[in-house]
């Protein structure tokens, strides 16, 4: 926790940038995010396993970009995000500093894309055992089951698009949601347009996603959309052999073919 | 009217809702729902969740759902023709086990709903509800009532309100005629009144700020960079509108097939991006800064010029459901602090 601070310190002292995302106590003794621009601030980061908010949404949003050079205290989730909003063209190499973590907890300030990329190949990404467990209980269900199940799950949903607002690749200045002419998505939150709502956001990050689970997290009403996610993490990763967030020059895997496709179609 | 005070014994009330389901009424309580305490339908008291402060969405649904059919229409070659609109028949609610600040949410939403325009839609649901509310024993660090001229005894809003005492008994006071329409299904329920003191069954809510004050205070505030630092973590998510006994905002939107289509209603929230943007594309709220002035403008400085009531009753579900722990107590503290 020292060495955090003091690396946002010296990057805020020495002007190498004018903010540092990072995570801070709040009144009610928990974590929240916080964005120090004065190094005497930096006193106030904190880094405990409470700080599990996807910060790198913050590096777009247009009154944190609005102080001039980020950096952000990066956990594993963070520098994924990174990666793959770098391989969208949504930031560019070297404009965000990562604060992270070795797996030996050392901290170490990553510049570039490639530096990223290298200590993120440190580490693993499947899914762990307990999400994989949670993802075959609700396999095994029968198809009427789990229609069953992801209904009445729906139906607590009233859009509050948390799940969205919470989700860095979710950057979208108008969503699919909000696209009226045509109306792709019903707006109510009625089954029809929460099944629809739920399913879109699903597919459209299908290979994009990086597992943090805020969707889930930030959901009031506790739905859990993370288990939507898992399984389109293990789809892409057998269907593909691909891992997003691991590569800030790899192509999104739904908006890109192989001439070698096992489908004969793309040919 | 002057309030009645009466008793009741928890195996009456048991009886009182068997009373008050034969008689046609529904009614809806806390419940438990996996991890969550949210209302449900209850047909007797075991049902209702026991140990809750609050339950994680309002009471407001009752009359203001989530979404509602306005009117259906048919395009024909005279024009457009409409049906069925605010002839809805809706059903006689009993919301039981709502806390004062949720039954002081219907005084703020009442007031909007019938402001320029009389709301039938909202004005009939509310008409056949009748709100029971129970005082609060206890709060949490959320709560903030006493500073938004609420008090966890508040009876505003309430047809009845039970406290309960340490015998397990309930005091009841009968506040509204809709109070006593309900006592008078089963008028032999209800006791006389012991001689208790109310105050020393409820929670002790510390006041954090003067709501008055800082109606007054805000305005000055408008163009104070205040807005922009409380809201750099904010998502512009719509769970603080949502949960909010007091929230309003509401969209139209029509679903159409071929030439027949509904009109429905749908709760939007001033947190979204989309909320202002014009059919030209300009948005005069385009940043979220922008956004959360406004959120907090409308309760506190708006709603109280124009309608002589606040936009906010303390419960603290706005803080509580925010995923990023937008805390509204500790927003408001820290306005009335700052030197303007």
């Amino acid at each position: 926790m020292l060495e955090i601070r003091q690396k946002a310190k010296e990057l805020l002292e020495s002007g190498k940038v004018k903010v540092v995302i990072g995570y801070g106590k709040s009144t009610n003794n928990t974590t929240r995010a916080v964005f120090i621009r004065k190094p005497e601030d930096a006193e106030k980061l904190v880094l405990d396993e409470s700080c599990v908010q996807n910060l790198a949404l913050y590096l777009y949003k247009h009154e944190v970009k609005h102080f001039g050079k980020e950096a952000v205290v990066a956990s594993l989730p963070v520098l994924r995000s990174m990666l793959q909003l770098g391989a969208e063209n949504q930031i560019k190499d070297q404009e965000v500093i990562a604060i992270a973590l070795t797996p030996e907890k050392k901290v170490v300030e990553l510049s570039t894309f490639a530096e990223i990329e290298k200590h993120v190949s440190l580490f693993k990404h499947d899914l762990t055992a307990e999400e994989k467990q949670l993802l075959k209980k609700i396999n095994a269900m029968t198809l009427e089951d789990r229609w069953e199940y992801w209904n009445k799950e729906f139906s607590k949903c009233f859009k509050c698009y948390a799940c969205r607002q919470s989700c860095p690749m979710c950057y979208c200045p108008r969503c699919a949601a909000e696209v009226n002419n045509p109306q792709w998505i019903p707006v109510a939150p009625h089954q029809h347009g929460n099944l629809e709502w739920h399913l879109m956001r699903a597919m459209h990050l299908a290979g994009r996603c990086i597992n943090c689970g805020d969707c889930a997290k930030a959901c009031p009403v506790n739905i859990p959309l993370n288990l939507l996610t898992y399984q389109l993490i293990e789809e892409i990763n057998n269907e593909f052999k691909y891992t997003a967030g691991t590569s800030a020059s790899q192509n999104y895997v739904l908006s890109t073919w192989k001439l070698e496709d096992k489908e004969s179609f793309i040919r | 009217m002057e309030i009645q005070k009466k008793s009741i014994s928890k195996a009456s009330l048991q009886k009182l809702i068997e009373k008050l389901n034969a008689n046609g009424r529904k009614i809806i309580a806390p419940v438990k729902k996996e991890n969550l305490v949210e209302f449900g339908f209850i047909s007797g008291l075991e049902q209702m969740a026991e140990d809750y402060i609050l339950t994680n969405q309002s009471a407001k649904s009752a009359a203001f759902p989530k979404f509602e059919k306005l009117f259906s229409y048919e395009v024909t070659k005279n024009g457009i023709t409409q049906s069925d609109s605010g002839n809805t028949e809706f059903p006689e609610l009993v919301l039981l086990g709502v806390r004062p600040c949720d039954a002081d949410g219907f005084t703020s939403l009442s007031a909007i709903f019938t402001w320029d325009y009389h709301d039938t839609q909202y004005t009939d649901r509310l008409n056949k509800t009748t709100l029971i509310s129970i005082s609060c024993s206890k709060c949490d660090d959320y709560c903030f009532c006493t500073s938004v001229d609420g008090h966890p005894g508040n009876t505003k809003g309430s047809d009845i309100q039970l406290t309960r005492l340490e015998s397990g008994d309930y005091l009841a006071e009968i506040i509204t005629e809709k109070g006593i329409t309900v006592m008078n299904l089963a008028p032999e329920l209800f006791a006389n009144a012991p001689a208790v003191e109310k105050e020393k069954y409820l929670a002790l809510v510390p006041s954090r700020f003067k709501a008055g004050e800082i109606a007054g205070k805000i305005k000055s505030l408008f163009e104070n960079d205040i807005w922009i630092e409380q809201s750099l973590r904010c998502l512009g998510c719509g769970a603080c509108a949502f949960v909010c006994p007091a929230c309003a905002c509401f969209d139209i939107q029509d679903e159409s097939k071929g030439k027949n289509g509904i009109r429905l209603r749908c709760w939007d929230s001033c947190g979204f991006s989309l909320f202002t943007l014009h059919t030209s594309g300009h948005n005069p709220r385009e940043v979220q800064s922008q956004r959360w002035r406004q959120r907090l403008m409308h309760k506190f400085s708006y709603m109280p010029e124009r309608l002589d009531v606040l936009g906010c009753v303390g419960c603290g579900r706005c803080s509580r459901a925010c995923p990023v722990d937008m805390n509204i107590m500790e927003h408001l503290i820290n306005i009335s602090e700052v030197q303007a």
